[in-house]
């Protein structure tokens, strides 16, 4: 019992990183309909931003954590921001009146060329941090087994939920949500009544890179790692989130992300580290062949 | 304001290599309602569309108030007060029917929302009932009217209709129709009305030009134009153009 509500506890945390991940996906899906594969190594890019921003604040001398933790957070969601605009800007928009594989293979280029500009500018190898958010409570403890909720692991849940929050609020209430929600409906309409529907895409991949960026930050405090190429399998896996919960769907992209990061986290704990990844997708194949939409996808219906 | 409120001038537009338009003269004077006719797959619906270019114009010239628009972005086109009620009505179907009027005010002034609606409400009061459906729930006149009502949000100048009477019982279609005629009248609404019904359309316009195979092949005063036999053939007797 106490190693099941542990492994829940690390999955929870996971996950959340993940869903944070598969919004991206699931925006640019439901808004111009393509897989933008190169927004895992926009998390990457994330991640090492957040590290050389920790870096440079320690070496000027800014020690106090919790400013530190949100300089770093401001600084890496406007840089990544600025990473996604720029990778819509010349490497999707002038697709957009293409055929439909243009632009996902303009990911998959864009992508490559993330991962090896980080590897020659960054090094290839693994680069750490140490240790910044230390400590954490003892939930309970019995048969020698204690429950532990580290800091890391509050502070992750807790930015994710505060920020799905606000982005669901975003998305329902706000002009720029309901702009989004237009185009992603029927963006030609959209121009009709006076959206700028390439200026609100551009928004869309700058929230997704940001929330990416978050993602990036809170994976480098987990694991204390960061290398060129985490963006390809938290892409992966993300990607995988956003499928499994139904791809368009913004509750499903946090559901996907949580359930992915359980899967991976319980097998993991109670069969094999080395298979984990087989059994996330493993979950993927089966829901597709039962569920094709996911878990809170929409069919496509006809539009009469 | 000299010249007309629209013209166009020699449009020629097409998808691939099919052409739509094979250069079309169209004028629209402000207070007027203009009715296009013809056919189905005349060109009419495109001819609509290419005013804010879907598909852009390959030849010839579209003016707004003595601007040439022929090349703007739809919705910079859509800030010169040009509404359209497009081809199938095009709701925002996952959105409320408030929320498809907002989507309507995108280039109106924040502060005349509340009397815009209430104007619309006043014109259809079915949508206030309705305020919080989504879109895609409501019946094909409903959808109809929330089409017009969220073109009205923007407070056009020039109100674009694309086949308004498509699909509605004859009842729905006079509400809508006198609708428009009020809107004309009252507000001094400059209308261009696309349609396959011809007869309700030329009742109801000052002027009227017949499309046939994207070029058009008549016009004129809509009262004479009901008096032609060729019209009268093609259009109102149930009888197919000769092409």
């Amino acid at each position: 019992m106490e190693y099941f509500v542990q492994q829940l506890i690390n999955g929870v945390a996971l996950g959340s990183i993940y869903g944070l991940i598969a919004i991206g996906y699931t925006m640019v899906y439901g808004i111009i309909g393509m897989i933008n594969f190169a927004h895992g190594d926009i998390f990457m890019v994330g991640a090492f931003v957040a590290l050389i921003t920790f870096l440079v604040l320690v070496a000027i001398g800014v020690t106090a954590l919790p400013l530190a933790l949100f300089l770093v957070l401001l600084v890496a969601m406007a840089l990544t921001a600025l990473y996604g605009w720029t990778v819509e800007r010349i490497a999707y928009r002038p697709l957009r009146r293409s055929f439909r594989l243009a632009p996902l293979i303009s990911a998959i280029g864009m992508s490559i060329i993330l991962q090896n500009y980080v590897q020659i500018a960054q090094g290839a190898r693994v680069k750490p941090l140490p240790p910044l958010i230390t400590g954490g409570y003892t939930l309970f403890e019995s048969n020698d087994f204690a429950v532990q909720l580290s800091n890391v692991q509050i502070l992750i849940i807790w930015l994710t939920f505060t920020l799905m929050i606000a982005f669901s609020w975003m998305i329902a209430k706000t002009r720029l949500g309901r702009d989004m929600r237009a185009c992603e409906q029927d963006a030609r309409m959209a121009s009709l009544v006076g959206v700028d529907t390439d200026r609100t895409i551009s928004l869309t991949f700058v929230i997704g890179a940001a929330l990416a960026a978050v993602a990036g930050m809170m994976y480098l405090l987990y694991y204390g790692v960061a290398d060129f190429y985490i963006g390809f399998i938290a892409g992966v896996k993300a990607f995988t989130a956003a499928v499994l919960g139904g791809i368009g769907s913004l509750p499903g992209a946090m559901l996907g992300g949580l359930l992915i990061g359980l899967i991976e986290t319980f097998w993991s704990a109670y069969f094999s580290v080395e298979y984990k990844d087989v059994a996330a997708f493993a979950v993927l194949i089966v829901v597709l062949i039962f569920l094709p939409t996911g878990i809170l996808g929409r069919p496509e219906i006809e539009k009469v | 304001m000299t010249g007309p409120l629209l013209k166009i001038e020699k449009l020629e537009a097409s998808y691939g290599h099919v052409a739509a338009l094979k250069g079309v003269d169209i004028e629209v004077n402000a207070g007027e309602i203009v009715t296009l006719i013809g056919a189905n797959g005349a060109g009419k619906s495109t001819l609509m569309m290419s005013i804010f270019g879907y598909p852009r114009a390959q030849a010839g010239r579209i003016l707004y108030d003595g601007h040439d628009i022929t090349r703007v972005p739809a919705h910079e086109i859509a800030k010169l007060r040009i509404a359209q009620v497009p081809e199938g009505r095009r709701i925002f179907s996952r959105m409320t029917v408030l929320e498809n009027l907002q989507m309507g005010a995108t280039v109106g002034e924040p502060t005349h929302f509340p009397k815009d609606i209430a104007r619309v409400f006043k014109l259809f009061p079915r949508l206030q009932e309705r305020i919080n459906q989504r879109g895609g729930t409501l019946s094909g006149g409903e959808q109809q009217m929330l089409a017009i009502g969220r073109a009205l949000m923007a407070r056009p100048r020039l109100l674009l209709l694309d086949e308004p009477s498509l699909g509605l019982a004859p009842l729905l279609v006079k509400q809508i129709f006198r609708a428009i005629r009020e809107l004309n009248e009252r507000d001094k609404l400059t209308v261009f009305l696309v349609e396959q019904n011809a007869f309700h359309a030329l009742k109801l316009a000052h002027r009227g030009y017949v499309m046939v195979n994207g070029a058009i092949t008549l016009s004129g005063p809509a009262r004479e134009l009901l008096e032609r036999d060729e019209v009268k053939s093609a259009y109102l007797e149930g009888g197919r153009p000769a092409a």
